[in-house]
């Protein structure tokens, strides 16, 4: 009974969504990857039909969308095929752009906590320090991701740490944003209990606000995580990586490799999943911990 | 009937007066009130009389911008920074990710108890509000008098000689506020604790109280201070006395008058 439950309420629609995808991917890989073919039919001279040319349209080599079959393909021949050491590894590009992306999270991780800390207790920063955080957000990543690979290579900082700054530049405004709302969620009653038991600001902190922003900080975690990928991904795109998602998308567009290119993506899109679901279980972890109403 | 002429509370001439917006509002003009170690007291009155305000002023909540008023002998912030006294709020303010006892445990952590002590507080204060067994639970597991009852336990565990207590069954229907009323009184029997009690119930104020104060609005104040001729021993029965029900008259006069004062 759970268990045909369970099929119908979540395996089931995603099937259905999964296969609607797939219906309308190989319908566009005819329309987009046809006129190729016929182009070369008319060519070489030689008439051609619809159905002549359908197969083909599933196994050209650089086709402006692949089938998904070619992508898999791609995916398990970069991935399992090669052994993870290799420049031609999926695995060894990803593992690049995953340690940027784990750096640059955790730093802005603990620098949103800290800004949110400090915005929280002190009127000061509150004014002062808000409006900049949130006009750092309105300028595009992709200016200023090469000025600061420019400059902290000026100064001898280079490889890994310029990329996970780029990570901690977009992924710390949530986690100051997510972290105010937070440590100023405890109802007014919850403080006055406090303020009669004259408990220290510390005390406060940790027994009350702390763990009442335990919710949010879990929120923002997902936000922050996945774009955090999306800043090493950034980081590596101007700057002529050669290593990484990012430097992968790159040298794919370069050379029109479009199947790379996908496989990229889907990596980048699979991983972007798995850090999600990763930070996701800690949420439910954490409030179970702390009595949640299951 | 007072048990002591010891004060603990002593305002004169007490006001509040906040800065809003739309001018000066007087929430509290003109109190003067004793309140004796041992009394069992009651401010009842409606909205906007100011009851709540003279016990978050006692409690160091607000502070009064007239008159003078000490606790314990002290003013009421060194009577606060002392623990002179427990704080029961209209809700039960229990921290959803603490267990009940770890609730209960919380002033006492923030006082610095040992752990040993910790754990018999936490069992006798259990006890005392016919909890025990329940301190695993979280506060969500428990229904509202339960959740309730254990807030009255987390103010009693620092065994402050005071207990203030602002409409503390407010929200619970009649059943069991009138069981948690008769729970209320023995506790006090057996603690000998000081309590003032805000309610708006004609019946609650006179079932408790040793002294019911009368307070009506705009501005807020006292018309009227009753002392309660009823015995200490009061089974629920007692409500259907005449004695009790001429008390309860009085009160209900104290209160309407206060509502001509203001027509």
């Amino acid at each position: 009974m759970a268990r045909t439950g369970f099929f119908k309420d979540h395996v089931l629609p995603i099937l259905t969504v999964v296969l609607a995808i797939l219906i309308v991917w190989h319908v566009f890989v005819v329309i987009l990857n046809a006129p190729f073919e016929y182009d070369q039919a008319a060519r070489a001279g030689t008439p051609t039909s619809f159905m002549e040319v359908l197969p083909k349209t599933f196994a050209q080599e650089r086709p402006v969308l692949p089938a998904p079959h070619q992508v898999v393909a791609e995916l398990w021949d970069t991935t399992i095929d090669k052994p993870i050491t290799s420049k031609r590894s999926l695995v060894y590009h990803a593992w690049i752009t995953l340690s940027a992306t784990l750096l640059g999270f955790a730093i802005g991780t603990v620098l949103g906590i800290v800004l949110a800390v400090g915005i929280v207790h002190n009127r000061a920063m509150d004014r002062s320090l808000m409006p900049w955080v949130i006009a750092s957000q309105t300028i595009p990543i992709l200016a200023i991701a090469p000025m600061i690979i420019v400059v902290l290579n000026s100064i001898g900082i280079a490889g890994l740490l310029p990329k996970a700054l780029i990570s901690t530049y977009l992924s710390f405004f949530p986690i100051v944003v997510g972290m105010v709302k937070g440590l100023r969620s405890p109802e007014q009653i919850h403080l006055d209990l406090m303020r009669t038991y004259n408990a220290s600001g510390a005390q406060v902190f940790w027994k009350l606000r702390w763990p009442a922003s335990m919710p949010y900080l879990f929120t923002s975690l997902k936000i922050a995580i996945a774009i955090s990928l999306v800043g090493a991904i950034v980081g590596e795109l101007p700057t002529g990586a050669v290593a990484g998602l990012g430097a992968r998308l790159l040298s794919g567009s370069y050379y029109g490799q479009t199947i790379q290119i996908w496989a990229a993506l889907f990596m980048a899109a699979g991983l972007a999943a798995i850090l999600v679901g990763i930070v996701g279980m800690a949420h439910s972890q954490v409030l179970k911990r702390m009595g949640a109403r299951p | 009937m007072p048990l002591s002429n010891e004060t603990v509370v002593r305002a004169e001439e007490l006001g509040l007066t906040f800065q809003t917006n739309d001018g000066p509002v007087t929430a509290l003009t003109g109190v003067s009130l004793d309140i004796r170690k041992g009394d069992f007291v009651s401010f009842i009155g409606p909205s906007g009389c100011g009851k709540t305000t003279f016990l978050r002023i006692i409690a160091d909540l607000e502070q009064p911008t007239a008159g003078r008023i000490s606790v314990n002998g002290m003013t009421p912030e060194q009577a606060r920074k002392a623990r002179a006294y427990g704080y029961v709020f209209q809700a039960a303010a229990l921290y959803p990710w603490r267990t009940i006892e770890k609730n209960i445990a919380l002033p006492l952590e923030i006082m610095g108890f040992s752990s040993a002590e910790k754990k018999e507080r936490i069992e006798r204060t259990l006890a005392l509000v016919n909890l025990s067994g329940f301190g695993k639970k979280y506060p969500w597991q428990l229904s509202g008098g339960m959740q309730q009852r254990a807030s009255i336990a987390r103010a009693l565990a620092f065994d402050a000689d005071l207990l203030l207590m602002d409409e503390p069954f407010g929200a619970l229907d009649e059943i069991v506020r009138d069981h948690l009323n008769e729970q209320l009184l023995k506790l006090w029997a057996a603690t000998r604790k000081t309590i003032c009690f805000v309610t708006h119930s004609i019946p609650e104020a006179v079932y408790l109280s040793t002294r019911i104060v009368v307070m009506s609005p705009r501005p807020g104040r006292v018309t009227d201070v009753i002392e309660s001729t009823l015995p200490k021993e009061r089974p629920l029965g007692i409500r259907d006395t005449p004695e009790f029900l001429e008390i309860a008259h009085r009160v209900r006069e104290g209160l309407h008058a206060g509502h001509i004062h203001e027509d």
